[in-house]
């Protein structure tokens, strides 16, 4: 058995990003997420890996992208405001199909809101922020240990896919101390005989996004890279159902509000109401099936949220009779309420 | 006749592609293309190289280049290339940038990467002009030169002087060599060779940033003959831009 350690979520991402052989991250500052490029500069230098703090964030995703051209594991995070900044390199990304690992600490917003967790930036992430027909991949830990587990799979995903893989968690998430073990490296090992490495015994790699002539239609990169996103739906859905069998109630959610409503079921499970909670792993793909199959039973599925109403129109989307779809949010960095949880769900019952 | 006895003395560059470029006539890309590729050749290291390729005309730069090319975002190709540098040091980076991607939308990567002193070789291609979305402002452009944008001619209390990017660059500690030349004629373009060569080959002995720039023509969007534009360069830029050494370190 491994040994048990207790770490902050941004820390425990940042160690697992070693783990998983990223020696490269480029990142700018922002809260909540400054415990990740600050551990970073610490453990990059020691184990031959490179940290670069950026002039700014589009300059740091565009490093990324230099990087991930040139074949090598890299990662950067930021929180809100800054990811918001890295929709144009993502798009780029997304087009030359070049493997990244991108971190969101979620923070309040619109603008600089404050800095408080958030769920705000569901949209941005699921839908793409960035223009074009592209799409990336998008985990949502829950625990400290998620933090650490997700960012080994993220890698791992990214280079399989040759996909932006967006960690997206949130501020509260980010700060917390828990005790995690830390996983061990999956072992797996991607060729990359696309990246950019000089043209030594081979013709000139390129990576480029620009479709500009017929014969490389445009098009026909994006049938390939939506051929890509189906496989990835089929694939990649990853989600936990937590005492869904028989809920008559069930509270969706993932990341922090997810803990709430866990804790929440738990407490309306010893007041004999059956509860039940889906929590996504993956926002993209959203795992539409299993939901279906976790709210088989239930007469009303309360969505929670650390925002006014985003990850809702997927729930809508996915399950049978979406008119028993209600919503429970709170935004501006404050936490849903477990007893607010609990008064809904009972009202439902009167 | 008999050829076979025969030495090739000029022959196209290996790092050159056998291919049409689609620049109009008499503008300067093509001539630093070739410029470029010589200059890969004579220190061989076309297998090593990677060419980044701006936002602008050059866009499809890795096209004629017979070695790793990669695109960049408008105005980003500094920070792509920091990425490329990094992970592969012993690559050869080349950054070519044109004056809007360099001193307008990516002025903050342009003098970050040089501050750093990231070992790559920027190359600057000043054509007063954004040629490729059909001649608007630049940053560069010359006080009273009319333009998509400036259709009364750039009035520098309005919109600012004309950016000197040598100069600013020339501020920094770290860049080991700054040099503005041009390509309006034979003599020039020797220079600017000359000069490249010299950029590259900091980078291969790792001493640091290397930036030229070349005064160079856009006579589609400025409305000449490819020699009015030649001349142009000669008359109205150089006076504003001067050419020559700013640092070699
Ligand atoms: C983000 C973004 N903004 C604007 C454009 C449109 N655009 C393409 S090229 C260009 C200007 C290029 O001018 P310059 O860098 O001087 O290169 P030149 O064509 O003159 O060689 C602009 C504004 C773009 N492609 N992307
Ligand atoms: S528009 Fe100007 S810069 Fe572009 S190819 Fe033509 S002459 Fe060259
Ligand atoms: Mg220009």
């Amino acid at each position: 058995m491994s040994e048990k350690i207790l770490m902050k979520g941004n820390e425990a991402l940042g160690e697992a990003a070693i783990i998983a052989g990223c020696r490269f991250y480029f990142g700018y500052p922002i809260t909540p997420q400054n415990e990740v490029p600050a551990y970073m500069s610490r453990r990059l230098p020691r184990v031959g890996g490179t940290f670069l703090q950026a002039e700014s964030e589009l300059a740091a995703i565009n490093m990324v992208y230099g990087a991930s051209a040139a074949g090598a594991r890299v990662m950067t995070s930021s929180s809100s405001p800054g990811i918001s900044l890295k929709q144009e390199g993502l798009s780029y990304i997304a087009g030359a199909e070049l493997p990244c690992v991108v971190v969101n600490i979620m923070r309040g917003g619109p603008g600089l809101g404050n800095i408080a967790g958030s769920q705000g930036d569901y949209f941005q992430s699921t839908r793409g922020g960035g223009n074009g027909d592209y799409r990336q991949l998008v985990l949502t830990p829950a625990t400290v240990q998620e933090m650490a587990d997700l960012t080994l799979l993220a890698f791992d995903l990214a280079d399989e896919y040759r996909i932006a893989v967006l960690i997206l968690g949130d501020g509260y998430l980010g700060q917390i101390s828990e005790a995690l073990t830390l996983p061990k490296p999956t072992g797996k090992v991607f060729e990359k005989p696309w990246a950019l490495t000089g043209a030594k015994g081979r013709k000139p790699n390129k990576v480029a996004s620009l479709r500009l002539v017929p014969e490389t239609s445009l098009e026909e990169l994006n049938l390939v890279l939506n051929e890509k996103y189906k496989k990835i739906s089929a694939k990649e859905c990853r989600s936990e159902s937590y005492l869904t069998e028989d809920a008559e109630y069930l509270l969706v959610a993932y990341g922090t509000s997810s803990r709430i409503c866990r804790e929440a079921v738990n407490e309306l499970r010893e007041e004999g109401i059956k509860a039940g909670l889906f929590r996504l792993i993956t926002a993209w793909p959203f795992p539409a099936e299993a939901l279906q199959i976790a709210s088989a039973k239930a007469k009303k599925i309360l969505t929670v949220e650390m925002s006014l109403g985003q990850m809702i129109e997927d729930v809508k989307l996915s399950v049978k009779d979406p008119e028993r779809v209600d919503f429970y949010g709170r935004s501006g960095g404050m936490l849903p309420e477990t007893d607010e949880i609990k008064r809904r769900i009972k009202a439902y019952g009167n | 006749m008999e050829t076979k006895n025969f030495k090739y003395v000029y022959d196209r560059p290996e790092a050159l592609v056998d291919k049409v470029t689609h620049y109009c006539p008499g503008c300067g890309h093509g001539i630093v293309h070739k410029l470029l590729a010589e200059v890969i050749d004579e220190l061989g290291v076309r297998e090593k190289a990677i060419i980044i390729a701006p936002v602008g005309c050059s866009v499809l730069i890795y096209d004629y280049m017979n070695f790793d090319g990669c695109e960049a975002s408008h105005g980003r190709a500094p920070a792509v290339a920091t990425g490329l540098k990094r992970v592969n040091p012993d690559n050869v980076v080349i950054s070519y940038q044109g004056d809007g991607d360099l001193l307008a939308i990516g002025t903050a990567e342009a003098v970050h990467v040089a501050n750093r002193g990231e070992n790559i070789t920027t190359i600057f291609i000043n054509n007063a002009i954004y040629g490729m979305t059909g001649g608007q402002m630049a940053p560069t452009t010359m006080e009273k030169q009319i333009t998509a944008t400036t259709p009364y001619g750039r009035d520098p209390m309005d919109v600012g002087f004309p950016i000197r990017g040598c100069e600013l660059l020339n501020t920094l500690e770290a860049p080991v060599f700054i040099e503005r030349c041009s390509i309006y004629d034979f003599k020039n373009t020797l220079k600017t060779k000359k000069a490249i060569k010299k950029g590259i080959k900091n980078q291969i002995e790792g001493r640091g940033y290397s930036f030229i720039e070349v005064l160079s023509t856009c006579p589609t969007n400025w409305g000449m003959k490819p020699q009015e534009a030649a001349n142009w360069v000669k008359d109205t830029m150089v006076p504003y831009y001067p050419l020559g050494n700013f640092r070699d370190n």
